[in-house]
C-alpha cells in the first residue's frame, strides 16, 4: 500500500509528507529530531590499512561529520579483522570522548561472533531485502536477525537510548538477485522496510545508486528512488537515511547528488554519508562528502546530532555552530596527535 | 600549531595542516575548503577521475591485443607435471571468440540477463570447440570485458601466465578447457560456457566497476559444477586484482587455494570459505592509528 501510494505521488508531494513524519531514535546521541541532519562517517580503505582509515575519521571529524554512526565497510569477511576496526573505532570514541556510535559493516553473523569473542559492538549492520529469498540471498532470516538483535541489547551500550541496528536497503536488490517473483522494486523496497521495523533500529539507510543503472539507470531516476525510499520509510515509522551515491557506469554525476541532497534535506531525510571528496575508495563510487554537509547545513538550517553539536563546540571544530562555521585553526586536541605523526 | 596553517589569502582557499596525511591513502583528504566548498583544483581533478572511470565503461575490449598477448604466453616446460597443461600452453594459445546476447553496451547496461547468456553463434562455435578426448575438463577460464575493458587489457593475460605455471605445478592435473573470451559479458556467463564446455569448474576473469581511483581493476570468479541459472551465493570472489591492488601473486595464492578447496569438497560459494586472508592481512596490516596516541 505504501508502495503503491508513493508512485502515485509528485515529487513535491513525497518530500511533503515526509517533512511531516519526523522519527526519533537514539543510542549514544539523538538522531532525527526536526532541523537536524546526521551523517555517517565512512572512513573506507581498500585493505584496511589502519593509518589510512585514521586519517579519513580525522578529515570527516574535522569537518564536523559522524553524528549518525561511524561506520567502516571493512576489505574482507575475516572477523579478526572486523574486530580490530571495532577496536579502533572504539578508541578514537572513547578517547575524544565523542557522542557517537561505530560499525563495522560485515555480515551479522561475523558481529554476532564479535560480540561473543567480547568485542566493544555498538551498532549491528545488516543489508535486508523485502522477500524472503532476498534475504537468503544475504546469508540471513529473521531469526538470525533477532539473535543479533538481542545479543546488542545485551551489552547496554548506549548511553541515550538503545536502537543498535543499522539496515541497509535499496531498490534493485530483490530483482539482481532474481527475488522479486514478479513483483516492482519499490514494493520489494518496502516489504525490506517491514524488516527492518521488527528491530527498532538506529539507523536505515537505502543506497539508492550503488545498484548501477541496470535498476535505477540515471540521475533522474535515483532522485525519483530517493525520494520515493524516503517517503516510504518514513510513512512506515523508520528513521531514514539515504546513500545519495552513483556508480561510474550509471549517467549521473555530483550535480544531480547535488540536488537530491538538497531535496532530501527539505523533506527531512534523518542522514546521509560523508566520505572525503566524494570517492570511495573502497567500494568504487561517489557519494556525498563531508563538505557537501557543511552545505546542506548551511543552506538548510540544519543542525547536527544535539549533543554531537556541543561536542563539535567544545572541541572547537565549529568556530561558530549556530552558523556552521568551522575553525580555520586545528582544535588543540586533535593537533598533539598530528604533531606526533610529523615527529615520526 | 600556526606553523602548520597556510592560508592562501589570495585564492581564500583554506588549506588543511593534515593534508600530509594523503601519503598514507588514496582516499580525498585534506582537500581544504573554500567556505565549505571543495576548492577549485580539487573538484577539476574529481571530474576529470570520474569522466576517466566514465570511458573505460564504454571502451571496447581490445580483442587482438589480448589475443596477441595469450599467444605469446610461454611457460617453462620442466616445471609442468603433466602433459595436458603443456600442450595448452607451451606454444601459447588462440582463445575462442564469444558474445553475449546483449548486442551492444547500452543494452548491456539496461538488460544485465542478456549479458548472461551466449548468443546463438557463440553456443554453437563453443559446441563444436569440444575436444571430446579430454573431456570433462577441469577448469574452463573465461575472461569477460564486464564493465571495464581496461582491466581485462592490463590484467587478465599477465595473471593468467602466473596462474598457469602454479596449475602446472600442482601435484593434480588440471585439465584446462580452451580459453575464452566473452564480449558484453556479465559474471553469470561464466556458467553457460562451463556447462557447454562440460568442464567441472570455471574461473571467469571479469573487469569490474571502474572507480575514481581505479579504472582498471578485474575479479575473480570461481563457480564449481557451472550451471545456468547459479546465483552469486554458488560463487567465490577475488576483487581488485591490478597494479595498484591486490598483485598477480597474492592472486594467483588466493585462486590455487579456492580451486583446490573447490575440487576437494565439490563445491563453491559461501560454504567455501577462503582462509587465506587470515594471515595475509595480518602481514599487510599497518596497525597505527595516530588518532589514540
Amino acid at each position: 500500500m505504501v508502495a503503491a501510494v508513493s508512485k502515485i505521488m509528485r515529487n513535491q508531494e513525497l518530500i511533503m509528507v515526509a517533512k511531516k513524519c519526523p522519527i526519533v531514535t537514539s543510542f549514544n546521541n539523538t538522531i532525527g529530531l526536526e532541523g537536524h541532519l546526521s551523517t555517517r562517517l565512512q572512513p573506507n580503505h581498500p585493505t584496511d590499512d589502519m593509518m589510512g582509515i585514521a586519517s579519513s575519521m580525522l578529515d570527516g571529524l574535522l569537518y564536523a561529520n559522524g553524528d549518525a554512526v561511524i561506520g567502516i565497510n571493512p576489505a574482507t569477511d575475516n572477523v579478526e579483522q572486523s574486530i580490530k576496526l571495532i577496536n579502533l573505532m572504539n578508541d578514537v570514541i572513547n578517547k575524544y570522548e565523542i557522542p557517537t556510535q561505530s560499525c563495522v559493516l560485515t555480515h551479522v553473523t561475523n558481529t554476532i561472533e564479535a560480540i561473543n569473542k567480547k568485542a566493544p559492538v555498538d551498532l549491528v549492520f545488516q543489508s535486508i531485502g523485502g522477500t524472503q529469498a532476498t534475504n537468503t540471498s544475504f546469508g540471513v532470516n529473521l531469526n538470525i536477525l533477532k539473535e543479533a538483535h538481542d545479543a546488542a541489547l545485551s551489552l547496554n551500550r548506549g548511553s541515550v537510548g538503545n536502537n543498535v541496528m543499522y539496515f541497509e536497503t535499496g531498490q534493485g536488490s530483490s530483482l539482481s538477485a532474481n527475488a522479486n517473483f514478479g513483483l516492482d522494486q519499490q514494493t520489494c523496497e518496502v516489504r525490506a522496510y517491514a524488516v527492518a521495523k521488527e528491530f527498532d533500529p538506529l539507523l536505515v539507510n537505502t543506497v539508492v545508486g550503488f545498484i548501477g543503472p541496470e535498476y535505477l539507470f540515471d540521475g533522474k531516476e535515483i532522485t525519483r528512488a530517493g525520494l520515493e525510499d524516503h517517503f516510504c520509510g518514513k510513512l512506515l515509522g523508520l528513521p531514514m537515511g539515504c546513500d545519495i551515491c552513483y556508480t561510474n557506469h550509471a549517467d549521473a554525476d555530483q550535480n544531480d547528488m547535488d540536488n537530491l541532497l538538497t531535496l532530501l534535506g527539505v523533506a527531512g531525510c534523518n542522514f546521509i554519508m560523508g566520505i572525503p571528496g566524494s570517492d570511495d575508495i573502497m567500494l568504487n563510487y561517489q557519494t556525498t562528502s563531508f563538505h557537501d554537509a557543511l552545505y546542506a547545513r548551511r543552506v538548510l538550517n540544519l543542525d547536527p546530532a544535539p549533543e554531537f553539536k556541543l561536542w563539535l563546540e567544545k572541541m572547537e571544530i565549529f568556530k561558530d555552530a549556530n552558523n556552521y562555521i568551522l575553525n580555520d585553526d586545528i582544535p588543540k586536541s586533535f593537533s598533539a596527535s598530528l604533531q606526533k605523526v610529523i615527529g615520526n | 600549531m600556526s606553523d602548520l596553517i597556510k592560508q592562501d589569502k589570495e585564492t581564500t582557499v583554506i588549506q588543511n595542516p593534515w593534508a600530509f596525511l594523503r601519503e598514507h591513502t588514496e582516499a580525498r583528504i585534506g582537500l581544504g575548503r573554500t567556505g565549505v566548498s571543495i576548492p577549485t583544483n580539487h573538484l577539476l581533478d574529481f571530474q576529470l577521475a570520474h569522466a576517466q572511470a566514465q570511458d573505460a565503461v564504454h571502451l571496447p575490449l581490445d580483442t587482438q591485443h589480448v589475443v596477441d598477448q595469450l599467444n605469446k604466453i610461454s611457460v617453462n616446460i620442466n616445471l609442468l607435471s603433466n602433459t595436458d597443461t603443456s600442450e595448452l600452453f607451451q606454444d601459447g594459445y588462440s582463445p575462442i571468440l564469444l558474445h553475449s546476447q546483449a548486442v551492444n553496451r547500452v543494452t548491456y547496461l539496461q538488460r544485465p540477463d542478456l549479458g548472461r547468456r551466449l548468443d546463438s553463434n557463440s553456443c554453437k562455435l563453443l559446441s563444436k570447440s569440444i575436444d571430446q578426448t579430454r573431456v570433462p575438463y577441469d577448469l574452463s577460464i573465461v575472461i569477460v570485458d564486464g564493465l571495464s575493458s581496461l582491466a581485462i587489457k592490463e590484467n587478465a593475460v599477465n595473471y593468467i601466465q602466473i596462474l598457469s605455471h602454479a596449475l602446472a605445478k600442482d601435484k593434480n592435473q588440471w585439465k584446462l578447457a580452451p580459453i575464452t573470451i566473452v564480449h558484453q559479458g556479465r559474471v553469470a556467463i561464466g556458467d553457460e560456457v562451463g556447462e557447454i564446455l562440460k568442464a567441472k569448474m570455471t574461473l571467469v576473469l571479469i573487469g569490474e566497476r571502474p572507480g575514481l581511483s581505479s579504472p582498471d581493476s578485474l575479479g575473480l570468479y570461481l563457480t564449481y559444477n557451472p550451471k545456468v541459472g547459479l546465483t552469486d551465493a554458488n560463487r567465490n570472489c577475488i576483487s581488485n586484482v591490478r597494479s595498484d591492488g591486490l598483485s598477480y601473486e597474492e592472486a594467483v595464492k588466493k585462486t590455487m587455494y579456492l580451486l583446490k578447496e573447490a575440487r576437494r569438497l565439490e563445491l563453491s560459494g559461501v560454504n567455501l570459505k577462503d582462509r587465506t586472508s587470515d594471515d595475509t592481512l595480518e602481514n599487510s596490516i599497518n596497525n597505527e592509528n595516530f588518532l589514540i596516541k
